[in-house]
């Protein structure tokens, strides 16, 4: 029984930024990449089935993306797991979360995996749509947003809890195989050890193109999207007045807004 | 030009408010393009939704009958899929609600549509669709376009549009549900926990605690400036999720909407998406944050940039 955990290296804003010259993207120059926040609780989740049940169950993280993906990777197998996948060439280039979901989907059948764990959403986009696309492409069943899961390897169905709008959930069983997207807070995410760190740089990583998984160029890319980015700009700035100066002229003037606010001046 | 074609939502009999959005979204391209608008409701009784949807600019409500009384992603993605193929719209429109997130990209990938997610800007530019969302925690605004896709599938950000409040006379159609195998089963539904006495709804002024409190030893201080400046404790969901705070006082969209709220301090919190679901609507909202592109300035009535700690010990002295 096989796990495979697609991982995502988050592009993070410094505070000054540029957009490139290309108006399509921000200059990679003004990003920090981080793991995806959802990410951290989908493979914490697969750390849990792998401990609990050994053997019998293996766990994979997969990244797309180019060399930075590497680091997502060697942070899950800092806590568990025996080995990665990262896939990524120039073709790939512009790939939005439909290519990417392909490409995904091609490594599922080739390692044979019997579920997939991807995060609900990253941060950097907020699309919300790669885990789900996944299983469309695999014709396998999914659940969004799952905040609760309850699977006994080789079970022909899982049950789990999907979080809804409000706080309400719902309980569902569903077939598997699955793609399952993890929301956070199902389960608190362990903090690498200094030996795991040190023993998952040994670890190998696989490193893969599309051609390798029979992947056309046509499948990935732009040409493999289901949509394309025209251009990026800079909002126009909100109305919000800015309230400046020290600590405590800041917290004076504070204070005589919410008095004049509230009506009490 | 190819029909709109919204698809309406329901949850335990009742229409999600996200459904009528979309259809001012549609109304509101028909005015320059002049496509009809078509909304189709899928459910167990779908008649029962008609006279909502039944708002002035939709030309025609389509009914379908679930066998299921409540979502179930296979048969949206199956039905949704058939129907369209039947109507061959130019355009999809779907609540980014958390049942589109669960079969949305399904559709799209089924049909090969164009597919872009979180809208909140939709345009024609001659005859190519550009949608416009946001990225990098929302401190950009990226356009997409969809080259040579003739059916284009969005799902659109929630409180953006206006519900359209007259009323019209659309015309009615029922389409049959293809024979589905669904593979997942409901079970039930379980209630959010209710707060010992706590209601954020109802409170009228609040301070809210996002991730820049930075550690659970800090919670007690804002509780404190909270109590004495007569403010009701909020938080972000890390918070809760942490367990810092109990889940009822979060504000957003999986917790709740502080919907009779006229003043919120928002004390290190970004400004997600799913935060600002909870509360974007409050006339005075006040921020302090120490990144000054942070998101929740853009909603903000007053943008305090500073650490959150400075703020609230000068704060302590004003309300003690
Ligand atoms: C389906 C779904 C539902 C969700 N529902 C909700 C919900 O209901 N409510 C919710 O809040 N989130 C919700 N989220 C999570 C949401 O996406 C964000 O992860 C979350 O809102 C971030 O919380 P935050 O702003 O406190 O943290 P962050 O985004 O980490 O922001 C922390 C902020 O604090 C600032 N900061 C740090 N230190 C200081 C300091 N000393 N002084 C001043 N500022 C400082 C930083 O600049 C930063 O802007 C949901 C997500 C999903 C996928
Ligand atoms: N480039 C990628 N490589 C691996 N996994 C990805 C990638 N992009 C998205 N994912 C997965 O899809 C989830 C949701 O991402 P998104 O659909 O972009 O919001 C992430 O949490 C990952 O599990």
């Amino acid at each position: 029984m096989k796990i495979l955990v697609p991982i995502k290296q988050v592009g993070v804003l410094d505070e000054d930024f540029e957009i490139r010259d290309d108006g399509r993207d921000v200059d990679l120059d003004y990003l920090d990449f981080e793991l995806n926040e959802w990410d951290d609780y989908s493979w914490e989740e697969a750390l849990r089935l792998q401990e609990e049940f050994g053997d019998a169950v293996e766990i994979v993280p997969l990244a797309v993306g180019p060399e930075e993906a590497e680091e997502g990777l060697r942070k899950c197998l800092a806590k568990g797991g025996e080995r990665g996948i990262r896939v990524w060439d120039d073709a790939m280039q512009g790939s939005d979360p439909m290519a990417v979901a392909r490409v995904i989907a091609k490594v599922a059948e080739r390692e044979q995996a019997d579920m997939v764990f991807a995060g609900a959403l990253a941060s950097d986009h907020g699309f919300a749509q790669t885990g789900v696309s996944v299983a469309a492409q695999l014709g396998w069943s999914q659940v969004a947003v799952v905040s609760k899961l309850d699977y006994q390897p080789g079970d022909n169905s899982v049950k789990v809890n999907r979080e809804l709008e409000g706080g309400l959930e719902e309980v569902l069983s569903v077939q598997t195989p699955a793609v399952l997207t993890i929301q956070l807070g199902i389960n608190e995410p362990r903090y690498a050890s200094l030996r795991g760190i040190k023993q998952a740089k040994a670890k190998p990583v696989e490193e893969l193109s599309h051609g390798d998984l029979g992947l056309s160029d046509e499948d990935v890319g732009e040409a493999g999207s289901a949509s394309r980015v025209r251009r990026m700009y800079l909002p126009e700035k909100g109305q919000a007045e800015l309230i400046e100066g020290t600590p405590a002229e800041q917290a004076e003037r504070l204070v005589e807004i919410i008095n004049e606010l509230k009506g009490v001046a | 030009m190819a029909e709109i074609l919204v698809i309406a939502e329901q949850r335990r009999g009742e229409l999600a408010a996200a459904s009528l959005e979309c259809i001012a979204a549609a109304v509101e391209l028909k005015q320059s393009g002049g496509q009809s608008v078509v909304a189709c409701i899928i459910a167990q009784n779908p008649e029962s939704y008609v006279a909502l949807l039944s708002v002035a600019g939709v030309d025609e409500v389509i009914t379908v009958t679930s066998v299921e009384a409540e979502f179930q992603s296979d048969i949206f993605a199956e039905t949704l899929q058939a129907l369209i193929e039947q109507r061959q719209p130019g355009l999809v429109l779907v609540p980014h609600s958390i049942d589109a997130w669960g079969y949305a990209p399904a559709l799209a990938v089924r049909g090969q549509y164009g597919f872009a997610s979180d809208v909140f800007g939709i345009r024609y530019d001659g005859d190519d669709l550009v949608a416009t969302r946001a990225a990098y925690a929302e401190k950009v605004h990226v356009e997409i376009d969809f080259p040579g896709r003739q059916i284009v599938l969005l799902t659109v950000r929630g409180n953006t549009w206006k519900q359209v409040e007259e009323s019209g006379n659309p015309q009615i159609t029922e389409f049959a549900m293809p024979a589905i195998t669904k593979r997942s089963n409901h079970e039930t539904f379980l209630e959010p926990a209710s707060g010992g006495g706590v209601d954020i709804t109802q409170a009228e002024f609040m301070l809210s605690i996002g991730r820049g409190i930075d550690e659970e030893d800090n919670v007690e201080q804002f509780a404190e400036l909270a109590e004495s400046m007569e403010f009701t404790l909020g938080c972000s969901r890390p918070i809760a999720d942490n367990g810092w705070l109990p889940k009822y006082r979060q504000v957003g969209q999986s917790g709740k909407t502080v919907s009779s709220c006229s003043i919120y301090l928002a004390l290190g919190i970004s400004g997600s998406v799913q935060h600002m679901a909870g509360m974007k609507h409050v006339p005075n909202i006040i921020a302090v944050n120490t990144d000054p592109e942070a998101s929740i300035f853009s909603i903000a009535r007053y943008g305090v940039v500073a650490d959150i700690f400075d703020i609230a010990e000068e704060l302590e002295n004003h309300f003690d």
